[in-house]
């Protein structure tokens, strides 16, 4: 009886332990994640209380152009919004159409990212840096390591990209797109923090 | 179904329809406090308690229709952990402007 359960058990157990070392792994990198966001809280925390100390440079204000941010806004939203296809995608085993929805969320990401180059490079050139001000060197520091988060991403998309197209979807990929989805809406998430509290919250 | 089924993470329960929701929300809740903040037609505190609250409100369907957090996935643990999260983050984000904003009054 004890030996048959035993059997039993054996004989179930690959399987099942292959479902949940996925659930496992998405699970352990949410956890991550909530460590990422006491990352951001902090850098956060930061710029509320350094924002108001522009010594003698510009305020917010002055440099912050609210339709600028808006187009980014809407090109991180959507790209998240993809990438949700790319799931739905991956649900049904459509690996084709997983690669092209990736593709579609790599572009608009890349947009975002450009679009945050081009605005930290403004700001440098008219002397605007992170060397001006207390409320300029939190911001840098706040906005520019969301950046880096998405510019991360964006290569652990072209990753996926690549493994979708030679392993197709596995028990070894699929974690790592699950993965990578909490990671992109994750940081959409942060966004809407940094556009309230920083760009809407700056111009007031 | 099977593929569905095999979903890690429990995110097993994202249709075509949930996510198209939570874009549609997204976009209104984006929109609104643009607009509010951009017209400059309000007062400063009406202006704060909207986008604040749109914000919250964002983060929420973004939390529900794109990443499934609900009560059930993973047991539960999702929910513990980003509720712990979320303690932390009020002693992080609160404690520090508490204590710098008593530093400043009382250094002036």
């Amino acid at each position: 009886m004890a030996t048959d359960t035993l059997t039993n058990h054996s004989a179930h157990a690959p399987e099942h332990e292959h479902h949940d070392t996925g659930a496992i792994k998405v699970f352990g990198f949410w956890v991550y994640l909530m460590s990422d966001l006491i990352i951001f809280g902090s850098l956060f925390a930061a710029y509320a209380v350094l924002s108001p100390n522009t010594a003698g440079g510009p305020t917010p204000e002055e440099i912050f152009e609210l339709p600028f941010v808006l187009v980014e806004t809407f090109l991180l939203l959507f790209s998240s919004f993809t990438y949700g296809m790319a799931v739905l995608a991956m649900n049904d085993d459509r690996a084709e159409q997983v690669r092209n929805w990736l593709v579609i969320t790599f572009l608009l990401g890349a947009g975002f990212v450009g679009m945050e180059i081009y605005e930290f490079h403004n700001l440098v050139v008219e002397g605007f840096g992170p060397d001006r001000s207390a409320f300029l060197s939190s911001f840098f520091t706040l906005v520019g390591t969301h950046g880096t988060h998405v510019t991360f991403g964006l290569i652990w998309i072209l990753v996926m990209i690549f493994q979708v197209s030679t392993k197709g979807l596995t028990d070894v990929t699929r974690p790592r797109i699950m993965c990578l989805s909490l990671f992109w809406h994750f940081l959409d998430i942060v966004w809407i923090c940094v556009f309230t509290i920083v760009y809407l919250m700056g111009v007031l | 179904m099977s593929g569905s089924h095999n979903a890690p993470g429990g995110a097993s329960h994202g249709s075509v329809k949930s996510y198209v929701a939570g874009l549609i929300l997204s976009i209104v809740l984006t929109v609104i406090p643009f607009g509010v903040v951009m017209s400059g037609g309000f007062s400063t505190s009406t202006t704060v308690v909207t986008i604040v609250i749109m914000a919250v409100l964002q983060v929420l369907v973004q939390l529900v229709m794109f990443m499934h957090l609900d009560a059930k996935s993973e047991g539960g643990w999702n929910l513990n952990a980003i509720i712990f999260a979320g303690i932390i983050l009020v002693l992080i984000i609160g404690g520090s402007i508490w204590i710098m904003q008593n530093l400043m009054i009382n250094m002036m």
